[in-house]
């Protein structure tokens, strides 16, 4: 009986692993449909180089770095199991997870997830990031930052021990992505162009809509696994339910910010419907295992609004996010942390000002910790093309490829 | 021999085909081309309201006969027009020479 509740479970779990590696396909399609056609190349060879150094890195020392193993209460902030990865005595037991997934499978989901907040960053700092420093920026952003994060509330540690809740990483993996990205998008400046002599935000307009708007749907289909898998068992009430939360979500976000954003702007923008779609799933994700389908609706319209004006806000403040990376993975990030607090099976003011201070301690790490490995990178290799290279674009100046080198567009 | 140059609206471009074929000018070559006018075109990008200048036409190039040369431009023009600006122009251009490469023809003949 143990056997196959095991094998259910970690079918189940693989699944979500699947799926979760399907995101990385969405965040390229969406990365390079919402930037220009001279970037394209660029955009896909940071998404590659994320998911497969990710994944290499995590393994030789990402995994033990967020599970260490802190012991319960020893308030853990810092601890490593050593380099590799090697299976423990009965890893592959039901009394591992209490028969929710193997080793093996934990370290392939974990996995998985740790790419994701690099590909975060790769988007925000988008057709002016010289390849280089992004690649070093990557590494050590993914090899560090985001197990240690992990570490605290995932892998036991002080976080966990104050009752600071986030499910399936709303901070842990959106707002890590989403601080980093905020960083290095005031540190490399505006692209050429983004903004006019007076400081006004110009349009910039991305190449590929279609490939954008299928990099979203893909998303949300991955973020079946995302949250579905971070039930950590196929237990069959969680899972259904958090799968239930995290559509409602999506769909609340995605309606809310495109009819937001077409009375504020008078017109129907695709784009901003589909960033109101990923701050919903952005937004559920704290605490897509706690809240009723009205919770969930009600976190997706606000996660929609939020992305829409987070946008504005973020052009006024000039810094110029290509994709919506800071609106959509920070700032819902964040208000879907503190939503746990409001909304929901754990909802009280203590759950709140607890909420509030991981979303502080983790976001004030975060950005201290990408200033100090930028700076680094900086004084490396620098961190931006030149303006000749920015204006050639990326694909020739860094790759001497074309994305679409025998395609002609025959326009209405 | 004449060259009839026109820059039309790419939406007036069934119209104007038919319209040509209809005075019996059956050949003709035409390409994309961007220009650069008065008109703007309204645009919304993320909030963002901008317009461009850039202006999305379609270049035809015609070779005809003397003959032809006032019906052809009578048909463009009857076919080509919404009264609004931007409708485009027609140059006319002398034309030294025409050969069909098949045959070695030149002149009229081989324009047909």
């Amino acid at each position: 009986m143990e056997t196959t509740i095991l094998t259910i479970n970690n079918v189940w779990m693989m699944v979500c692993t699947f799926l979760v590696f399907f995101m990385h396909m969405g965040f390229a399609f969406l990365e390079s449909g919402l930037t220009r056609q001279k970037n394209t190349i660029n955009i896909l060879f940071k998404n590659f180089f994320v998911i497969t150094t990710g994944l290499l890195i995590y393994c030789i020392g990402g995994f033990n770095l967020m599970y260490p193993g802190f012991e319960d209460g020893d308030m853990g902030i810092l601890k490593f199991a050593g380099f590799g990865i090697t299976a423990p005595e009965g890893g592959m037991d039901f009394g591992y997870a209490d028969g929710g997934y193997t080793w093996w499978t934990d370290f392939l989901f974990q996995g998985m997830f740790a790419a994701t907040a690099a590909t975060i960053v790769s988007g925000a700092v988008a057709e002016r990031i010289k390849l280089s420093s992004f690649m070093l920026f990557a590494i050590l952003y993914v090899g560090l930052v985001y197990p240690i994060v992990g570490s605290w509330k995932w892998g036991g540690g002080f976080l966990d021990g104050l009752g600071f809740y986030d499910f399936a990483g709303s901070t842990l993996v959106h707002s890590v992505g989403g601080w980093a990205a905020l960083i290095g998008v005031y540190m490399l400046g505006a692209r050429i162009g983004k903004f006019d002599d007076k400081g006004k935000a110009r349009a910039l307009p991305g190449h590929n809509l279609p490939l954008g708007a299928a990099g979203v749907l893909i998303l949300w289909l991955g973020w079946f696994g995302f949250n579905g898998g971070s039930v950590l068992s196929a237990d069959p009430t969680l899972t259904s339910l958090t799968l239930v939360t995290t559509c409602l979500a999506a769909a609340a976000g995605g309606v809310s910010a495109a009819f937001f954003a077409s009375l504020l702007y008078k017109n129907y923008d695709i784009t901003m419907f589909m960033n109101g779609v990923l701050g919903g799933l952005v937004g559920i994700t704290a605490g897509a295992d706690l809240m009723s389908p009205t919770d969930s609706i009600l976190i997706g319209l606000f996660a929609g609004i939020l992305v829409v004006l987070g946008i504005s806000f973020i052009e006024k403040l000039k810094l110029d996010d290509p994709v919506g990376a800071i609106a959509v993975h920070l700032i819902c990030g964040i208000w879907g942390t503190l939503a746990v607090g409001c909304f929901g099976d754990l909802a009280s003011f203590d759950q709140f000002v607890t909420q509030l201070a991981g979303v502080g301690i983790i976001g004030a790490f975060c950005v201290i910790s990408s200033f100090i490995l930028l700076f680094i990178v900086k004084a490396i290799t620098g961190l931006r093309v030149s303006e000749e290279e920015e204006k050639k674009g990326l694909d020739l100046s860094e790759h001497s490829m074309e994305a679409y080198a025998d395609f002609r567009l025959n326009q209405l | 021999m004449k060259k009839i140059e026109a820059i039309i609206r790419k939406s007036k471009f069934e119209d104007i085909r038919d319209a040509l074929h209809a005075v019996e000018v059956n050949f003709f070559s035409y390409w994309d081309v961007t220009g650069i006018g008065n008109e703007k075109e309204g645009h919304v990008y993320r909030g963002i309201t901008y317009s461009t200048s850039e202006i999305q036409r379609r270049y035809l190039s015609i070779v005809v006969s003397d003959s032809f040369v006032d019906k052809t431009i009578k048909a463009i023009i009857d076919s080509g027009a919404t009264d609004r600006i931007g409708d485009g122009k027609i140059f006319v251009l002398p034309v030294d020479e025409a050969y069909r490469i098949r045959t070695g023809e030149k002149g009229n003949k081989s324009l047909n």
